[in-house]
Order: structure tokens, then C-alpha cells, then sequence
């Protein structure tokens, strides 16, 4: 598989971007502003981190990344199709009758997809069960589970996070896209997570905290984990909802509103501008 | 049951490193064998059902034949969503057992009563749903589903059920075990009650009531040609559960029936009545309260055999 530069991956992460306010608006679907938030951490991913093979989904060694923020689907759809999963050419059925694209993450029909999700919570459990299950088969796969920040307000995310250092899981890592804004409002209005990476610390994860749109930073991280061996990772990646759009960015309203007419002429060209 | 469960499953896990066993933080005394000799193939997921729910499906979306392990409720209602999305949307080959079906741990409260377990898990889609009758059930069913490749609930009750089955046992899931003939009347039971099923069925034959006699161990899929052998052969049809009336076997073969074409026959549910139990007590005592004895069982058949024949006869 080529490796990408970070110049490569940043130009994967504005197509991931182009994309997901195409199918967002076709649709006229919610979550943008959530896609946005995580593409960069996707396009790092897909195009530096993760060992896979889109020519064999199922290859037993492959790292798995589960996307537990299953509303942020389109970001994985795009990337996937980005990718060779799929033809891009499918990112037009997103949300469409008959589609197997369905508004939140689905696996059926989806080759690449690992886990469906669009419950919130669900992700991390599953993400740890895969990891068990390789530290004992002895295989080499890697499982990355990208949850966001509101999802951290999940009982089942805190169960995983407890388990998971107790068996040393070092194969597992989670990333939160701490873009700060979750259904009803700011997270540190609705409920506080900070001190958050103190939090995973106290559950014994080895934690870094970066930028999450700076791909050099994200690179780095994501082929240096595990931070230390026998402990899972925790990386908490600072994002803005909605980036690269200006008028979206840390604006709770594009949780919901989907780019249309005008809006979204405007999105793509500042998207185009900064190719 | 438990403990044929789990030496069973021992066995078959010796043979088989892809079974996996993941327990809630339960089975003081009785899990020792399988964590001391198969650490590898064994978890405790500790007092967390959701994770240990989602962890299953993730080791079974990765090859394994995942087991979890706990009391009724806990792993099933906990985190049923997790049953829903993890397990059954993904297919994965994930087993739930509980021990305490019904009133087995009666005393412990109304938390640990297990009676709505089977009606839940019914409605979970791609879900096999089993309940053994006695120990010899209980191994054949835990050999079978591990067979079983996709998502399966396994209720057991506890330990010390009498032994039901005295000779070999022809096991097949989603096959009723016929245990006795007549053509009175059929009762058909799921569960750990089936040795009262087979004292009622005794009961009634001593005042001249013969019963045809059905273990439904696999109430998903249900076998519904016995249950619509015993609409055309037999001249009434009751259903034995320890566990609520709402949903479970008495629900499955209603609906069975009432959508086939067969002779309108008395039909009954015998169980629990939906809602919490207003009592506390030992199995024995909180059956009795419930109407769930042979003596009791046999006057609601005669009763309703009785009921009916002089209305048919005029």
C-alpha cells in the first residue's frame, strides 16, 4: 500500500471533505459539521496508519478501525470509497431509497465497514473485544476506534475504558474528536469532561492530546502508537465542528442543517480553494 | 443445568480454542475448571454487561464463538442494545446464558426474577432462544448451539434440577422432544418446569385425562408442526412456562395458532401474570404462589377441559 505524504493526506482529507458536503446535501441530511470534525483524522488513517487491504475486507490480519460516531458516516463512506472499497461513484446513494449507505454507519453491503453503529457507546466495547481477541490468536491487527465527544457521555464507553488496561490491550486504540459541541450544545455546558485526558490517564490509558487538523501532528501519533507497551492509547484530537468550512465551523445549527443551494456552492469552493 | 452447562462446555472448549468464555463477575465455585485450565479461553468482564456484550461480538466478528455468562436479567436487558445491535445486526456467533430462569433465585427479589427474559430475547432479531428442560436438555442444547453458527440465548435455571430425561435424549433444536401421548389434551412447557409438566401430565392420567407432552426446549425457532399436530390431534392445548404469560411459549403458540388453519380448540397459558411479583420466596414457594404446581396446574386443565366440553356438547 503507498504511504502518503502529509501533503497527500491532507488532499485526501479536503476530498473526504468535498465529498461529504456533496452527499450531505444531496440528501439533505444532518451531521455535517460532525464528518467535517473527523476528516483529517480519517484521511490520516486510511492513507498512513491503518494496515488493510481494500481488495480483502475480511483478511484476518488487517487492522480494524471501527467508527463509533456513526453519524459522522459520511466521512467514513467517502473515505472508504477514497480508498478502493468502493466506487466513488456510490457516494451518490448516500441516504437514497434502496441505498446500503444509510444515514448512520452501516457494514451490510459496505465492504471496509466493520461495525454498524449510530448508537452511541457501542463502538469502544466492540473495539476491545476485537483487540482480545488478536493479543490471544497472536495476530498483528491493530483496532482504532474513533468516538466522539459527546459519546464520552456513554456508561459503555467508561466499562471498555476500564477493562481494556487491565488486559494490557496495547493493540486498541482510541481517538476522541473533541470538537466540543455535541447534540444540545456545548459539551462543557451539557455535561464537562474536562479534566479529559486526566480521566483516560486515571484509567490507566497512555494518553496524547493534539490538534486534530494538523496532519503532521496526527501522522506522528498514529504510527507511534502504542504509546507504551502493554497500555492501550488514548488520543484526544482538538477538532473544530465543521472545518474547512468557514461558516460552519464551531456552529452547533450544522449539526443539523444540511449545505444546500447556494450554501453548499459556497462550501465546495472554499474546499477547492484550499486543494 | 448449570453445571452440566458448563461441564459441557468445558469439554467442548478443550476441543474447540475458538469458544470463548466471558463471565459478568459470576460463578463463584462453578467457573474455576474452565479459568484455571483455559485461562486463555476464558474472560471476566467484570460487573459491566454492556462491555462484556459488545466485547463478545467484537471476538466473534473475529473468528470466536464468544459465550457470555451471567444471571436473567443482567446479561440480557442490561444491554439489550447491545444484544440488538452488536450481536444480532451483526450475525455474530455470540451465545447468552443466564442461570435463575423463572423464580430461581425467587428469594433474591423481584431484580433477580427472570420472567420476562425469554419474551425479550424472542423479539431480537436472528436470535435462537433456548431453554432446556432438565441437565440432559441442558447439555445436548449447549453442544448444539455451539454447532449453531449466529446468536443464540440459552436459558438455564440453577443447580440441582432433578433429572427429567432417564434414557438418551434425541436433541435437534427447534424440535420438541414428545415425552408422553394422549389425546385429551396437549401441554407443551419450556424450561426448567418441565418436571412438574411431567407430574401434572401423571396427575391427570390418574383421574382419566390423557396428555400428550411436549418440551419445547427451542422456543426461536418454534417448532410449530408439533404445535399444529397437537391443534388437529389432541382436543386442547396448554402452555407451561416459569415466566411471564405476556411473550414467551404461551405467546409463541398462540400466535401460531390463531393464524393456522386448525379446529378452534380450548386453548390456556399457564406462567406468571405480567407485572412484578408481589412475593418473595424459595422456587418452590413462589411457584406455589403462582398457581405453577401439578395439583394447581391439573385443575386449571380440568377446569377448562370442563369448562368447554358441556358448552361443545349443546
Amino acid at each position: 500500500m503507498h504511504q502518503m505524504t502529509v501533503t497527500e493526506l491532507s488532499g485526501l482529507a479536503n476530498r473526504i471533505r468535498q465529498h461529504c458536503v456533496r452527499m450531505t446535501g444531496k440528501a439533505n441530511a444532518s451531521h455535517i459539521g460532525s464528518a467535517l470534525s473527523s476528516a483529517d483524522i480519517l484521511a490520516a488513517l486510511y492513507g498512513r496508519a491503518l494496515r488493510y487491504d481494500p481488495k480483502r475486507p475480511d483478511w484476518p490480519d488487517r487492522d480494524r478501525f471501527i467508527m463509533s460516531k456513526g453519524h459522522a458516516c459520511t466521512a467514513l463512506y467517502a473515505t472508504l470509497a477514497e480508498s478502493g472499497f468502493f466506487p466513488i461513484q456510490a457516494l451518490e446513494t448516500f441516504y437514497q431509497n434502496g441505498s446500503p449507505l444509510a444515514g448512520h454507519v452501516m457494514h451490510k453491503d459496505n465492504p471496509g465497514v466493520e461495525l454498524s453503529t449510530g448508537s452511541l457507546g457501542h463502538g469502544l466495547p466492540v473495539a476491545t473485544g476485537m483487540a482480545i481477541a488478536a493479543k490471544r490468536d497472536g495476530r498483528p491487527s491493530r483496532v482504532f476506534c474513533l468516538v466522539s465527544d459527546g459519546e464520552c457521555d456513554e456508561g459503555s464507553v467508561w466499562e471498555s475504558a476500564l477493562f481494556a488496561p487491565q488486559h494490557n490491550l496495547d493493540n486498541l486504540v482510541v481517538i476522541v474528536d473533541y470538537n466540543g459541541i455535541q447534540s444540545l450544545g456545548f459539551v462543557k455546558d451539557v455535561i464537562d469532561m474536562n479534566p479529559f485526558a486526566d480521566k483516560w490517564r486515571a484509567f490507566r490509558w497512555s494518553v496524547r492530546e493534539l490538534n486534530g487538523h494538523d496532519m503532521a501532528g496526527l501522522e506522528q501519533a498514529l504510527t507511534q502508537v502504542p504509546f507504551e507497551v502493554g497500555r492501550p492509547s488514548c488520543i484526544i484530537a482538538h477538532t473544530v465542528k465543521g472545518k474547512g468550512v468557514s461558516y460552519m465551523e464551531n456552529k452547533l445549527l450544522w449539526h443539523y442543517r444540511a449545505p444546500l443551494g447556494e450554501d453548499q456552492t459556497k462550501a465546495l469552493a472554499e474546499l477547492e480553494q484550499n486543494q | 443445568m448449570r453445571n452440566a452447562f458448563l461441564k459441557e462446555l468445558f469439554e467442548l472448549a478443550k476441543k474447540d480454542e475458538r469458544i470463548v468464555l466471558i463471565v459478568g463477575d459470576l460463578g463463584f465455585g462453578v467457573v474455576n475448571p474452565f479459568m484455571e485450565q483455559l485461562p486463555r479461553q476464558f474472560l471476566n468482564a467484570g460487573v459491566a454487561e454492556q462491555n462484556m456484550t459488545g466485547m463478545a461480538a467484537g471476538m466473534a466478528l473475529s473468528g470466536k464463538i464468544a459465550y457470555t455468562y451471567s444471571i436473567g436479567n443482567f446479561p440480557t436487558m442490561r444491554c439489550l442494545e447491545h444484544v440488538r445491535n452488536d450481536v444480532c445486526y451483526h450475525n455474530a456467533n455470540v451465545k447468552i446464558v443466564t442461570v435463575g430462569g423463572g423464580f430461581a433465585y425467587g428469594a433474591m427479589g423481584a431484580t433477580h426474577h427472570a420472567i420476562e427474559d425469554l419474551a425479550v430475547m424472542r423479539a431480537m432479531p436472528g436470535m435462537m432462544v433456548v431453554a432446556p428442560g432438565d441437565p440432559v436438555e441442558a447439555k445436548a442444547a449447549t453442544r448444539a448451539i455451539t454447532e449453531f453458527p449466529g446468536p443464540c440465548y440459552l436459558r438455564l435455571g440453577k443447580a440441582g434440577e432433578p433429572i427429567v430425561h432417564q434414557a438418551e435424549i434425541q436433541f435437534e433444536l427447534g424440535k420438541a422432544i414428545r415425552m408422553r401421548e394422549g389425546r385429551d389434551a396437549t401441554l407443551i412447557c419450556t424450561g426448567g418446569i418441565l418436571q412438574t409438566a411431567v407430574r401434572t401430565a401423571e396427575r391427570l392420567a390418574a383421574e382419566g385425562i390423557q396428555t400428550r407432552l411436549l418440551s419445547m426446549h427451542t422456543l426461536k425457532p418454534l417448532d410449530t408442526e408439533a404445535v399444529l399436530a397437537a391443534a388437529r390431534e389432541t382436543h386442547a392445548i396448554f402452555t407451561l412456562e416459569e415466566h411471564s404469560i405476556l411473550g414467551g411459549l404461551g405467546s409463541a403458540v398462540a400466535e401460531v395458532i390463531a393464524e393456522a388453519d386448525v379446529p378452534k380448540i380450548p386453548f390456556k397459558r399457564i406462567g406468571v401474570p405480567p407485572g412484578f411479583s408481589p412475593y418473595i420466596g424459595s422456587q418452590e414457594y413462589m411457584q406455589e404462589r403462582h398457581g405453577l404446581t401439578p395439583e394447581a396446574i391439573a385443575k386449571t386443565v380440568e377446569n377448562t377441559i370442563l369448562q368447554v366440553v358441556p358448552s361443545t356438547a349443546t
